[in-house]
């Protein structure tokens, strides 16, 4: 059964604040009781095929550490882009509305970026101490995402 | 014009550059270019900064956590690692042979991972640039571009690419984050709810190979100066083959045959890797550049991947494929092909085989029941080898008797093929470098050539913002004449100063 919501982030959990996309979703999912109204997921990094997981959504919020946005995050609307990546290994969420597009021929679900700012990527490093600060004013803010869905009595952070 | 290009022949007349990444986070390619007072090319150098450090990460932890620590290498090719991982220590717990069950559902998944690499390489990536040239405008050279000329094949690929996600996730317990191998053998056999799924789609996911494979040929037929000649060169080539010849991705041993296809050696065990392979460093890059050790620095370099395979195989064990195949050996008229853009048609073909491969193994009564799990007496010590998408993938590790790992050492595709790349870098250089401005044609003619391998660009770590793709051009006095960086979402832009960090 498809929810008709989706929080999806993406990272890599061994390389410091780029943890903080899948470190979203674990700890929104630990937090929001399970209601069927919500899916998550997480990957490494975003794939084509992740273009089907957006299929029957009513909306989507997409969550990536950020490199040079505004601390602690930023939130902006997505829109199809097309992909000019010269590498497999590097995806951007609006070249996978575009994909979305090619395939069904229609708009995407109406998709929402969360980028987290990140400060230190190093493999082998744990969460900065700034990026823990931002990770946590971004669970805060994800009850405004949520809306009704959202029945947060447990404490996010 | 200096004949090699990786090292000018008087760089003291030269300036040395310095290219610091656009940011600290390693995954994007830097390319530097220097000039000579008449806007000769003198150097050209591929930077690729790659798994620094990840030995260390891996050294000191528990030998059973790491096939699936070494998954965080690479969100492209995970199941590559966590096989290579765990046949390597499969030696170190004495199971070597696995058992069948074990072999069958570990290949399962691999010619999964395998197909849908291939599959989102091809329809995703490269077939917008092999499908209108290099020169088209940007904004058809993209995969919407790709849809409306041929509006069924991007469907396919991303449905491509989903049923090998699906066979990873029926082999390896999760679609992403799988634990289903580990040293000694598999956790889990494949149910028969997730075996009659995927044979359901098998003869569809046969016919879209067949039509990629076409599609492949076509291009080489429109234009086949481009597809023969664009970065092109000669190298020595090196894979994994079964004991009999045959094309195996799985498991094998070592052949090498040098670039007019007389065989160097055969029948090499991969567990004396470092006998035959040797990794040089060079002070301007992070990544060091593996050789055959019988030829030595100069001569020894190799490329691996879908090319070198189909080439140093005797056949391929599957008859659709092998058919193939052998149209596409006949395509260089008795010569060994080495032009980098037949790498596409090569990964066609191997994702034909291994669809045929998927099919046989579904059919095998093996991966639903049998003993998973072998054991034998511990050593210190193993090597694994495996075919990974973009070539041959070594993780070798020690481990003391506390079970730690002492040393690990991974050699990955794209560190075989730095060579390879520099040289196609510099064949392209040579060839549409015109006047001493980087343009967006030159930039994408580079983008091109380096696609053709798809380099691993310490690709588990992706943070928005990043940028891919740095060239830097230099002038006789030093001066940076340009500079251009290119961002995944296709913006171009040229940048100012003199950047710090890595010598040119």
């Amino acid at each position: 059964m498809t929810a008709p919501l989706l929080v999806f982030g993406w990272g890599n959990p061994s390389r410091g604040d780029d943890a903080l996309g899948p470190l979203f979703v674990e700890r929104l999912r630990a937090a929001l009781p399970p209601t069927g109204g919500v899916d998550y997921l997480d990957d490494y990094q975003l794939q084509v095929e992740h273009a089907l997981d957006l299929i029957g959504r009513q909306r989507v919020l997409f969550v990536d550490a950020s490199l040079n946005g505004s601390a602690p995050f930023e939130v902006t609307p997505l829109r199809p882009v097309q992909d000019a990546s010269f590498s497999t290994h590097a995806m951007s969420p609006q070249a996978l509305l575009q994909v979305y597009c090619d395939l069904q021929g229609d708009e995407p679900p109406p998709c929402t970026l969360l980028a987290i700012r990140g400060e230190r990527f190093e493999l082998g490093e744990a969460l900065s101490p700034s990026g823990q600060v931002h990770l946590a004013a971004a669970l805060a803010w994800a009850p405004t995402w949520l809306g009704p869905a959202a029945t947060l009595s447990l404490d996010l952070c | 014009m200096s004949p090699s290009l990786e090292t000018a022949a008087h760089p003291q007349g030269l300036r040395r550059v310095a290219i610091d990444p656009v940011s600290r986070v390693e995954g994007h390619g830097k390319v530097t270019i220097l000039l000579d007072a008449a806007n000769r090319v003198q150097q050209v150098r591929l930077h690729i900064v790659e798994f620094r450090g990840f030995e260390k990460f891996i050294e000191g932890r528990p030998y059973w956590e790491v096939p699936v620590m070494v998954q965080r290498l690479c969100g492209i090719c995970p199941v590559s690692h966590h096989l290579a991982a765990s046949k390597a220590l499969d030696r170190v717990v004495g199971a070597s042979p696995v058992t069948p069950s074990a072999d069958k559902i570990r290949r399962l998944m691999h010619y999964g991972q395998v197909m849908q690499s291939h599959a989102l390489h091809f329809f995703h990536l490269s077939s917008p640039d092999l499908m209108f040239g290099f020169d088209s405008e940007v904004n058809r050279r993209n995969i919407v571009g790709v849809a409306l000329a041929h509006p069924d094949i991007a469907r396919k690929g991303v449905l491509l690419r989903k049923f090998g996600q699906e066979v990873i996730r029926a082999t390896a317990g999760k679609r992403v984050h799988g634990t289903g191998s580990v040293p000694g053998g598999v956790n889990k056999h494949v149910s028969a709810d997730d075996r009659a799924l995927l044979q359901r789609d098998v003869a569809q996911m046969t016919a879209w190979a067949r039509d990629a494979i076409g599609i492949a040929k076509q291009l080489h037929a429109a234009n086949p100066a481009l597809y023969d000649n664009f970065g092109r060169f000669r190298s020595n080539m090196l894979s994994l083959v079964r004991a009999d010849g045959a094309l195996d991705l799985y498991d094998g041993v070592l052949r090498a045959r040098d670039a007019g296809g007389k065989i160097l050696f055969d029948g090499a065990s991969d567990q004396g890797y470092l006998d035959l392979i040797e990794e040089e460093v060079k002070p301007w890059t992070y990544m060091k550049f593996p050789f055959l050790k019988s030829l030595g620095r100069e001569q020894g370099w190799y490329r691996v991947g879908p090319l070198a395979r189909l080439q140093n195989c005797d056949f391929i064990p599957s008859p659709l494929a092998e058919a193939q195949r052998q149209e596409f050996i006949d395509w260089g008229k008795g010569e060994p092909i080495h032009a980098p853009l037949a790498y596409h048609w090569a990964r066609m073909i191997e994702v034909l085989h291994c669809v045929e491969v998927i099919e046989e193994l579904l059919a095998d009564p093996d991966i639903l029941a049998g003993e998973l799990m072998a054991e034998g007496s511990r050593r210190r010590s193993g090597v694994g080898v495996i075919e990974a998408p973009r070539g041959t993938l070594i993780h070798h590790y020690e481990v003391g008797d506390d079970d730690l790992v002492t040393m690990c050492n991974l050699i990955v595709s794209t560190t075989h093929n730095n060579q390879a790349m520099n040289e196609a870098v510099r064949s392209v250089a040579r060839e549409y470098l015109d006047g001493h401005e980087l343009t967006e044609g030159l930039l994408n003619h580079i983008e091109v050539a380096i696609r053709a391998y798809d380099p691993c660009l310490s690709c588990a770590t992706h943070a928005l913002g990043q940028m891919p793709l740095d060239v830097a051009l230099v002038g006789p006095d030093g001066e940076l004449i340009d500079r251009v960086v290119k961002s995944a979402q296709g913006g171009f832009r040229h940048e100012g100063g003199s950047p710090t960090g890595l010598p040119a």
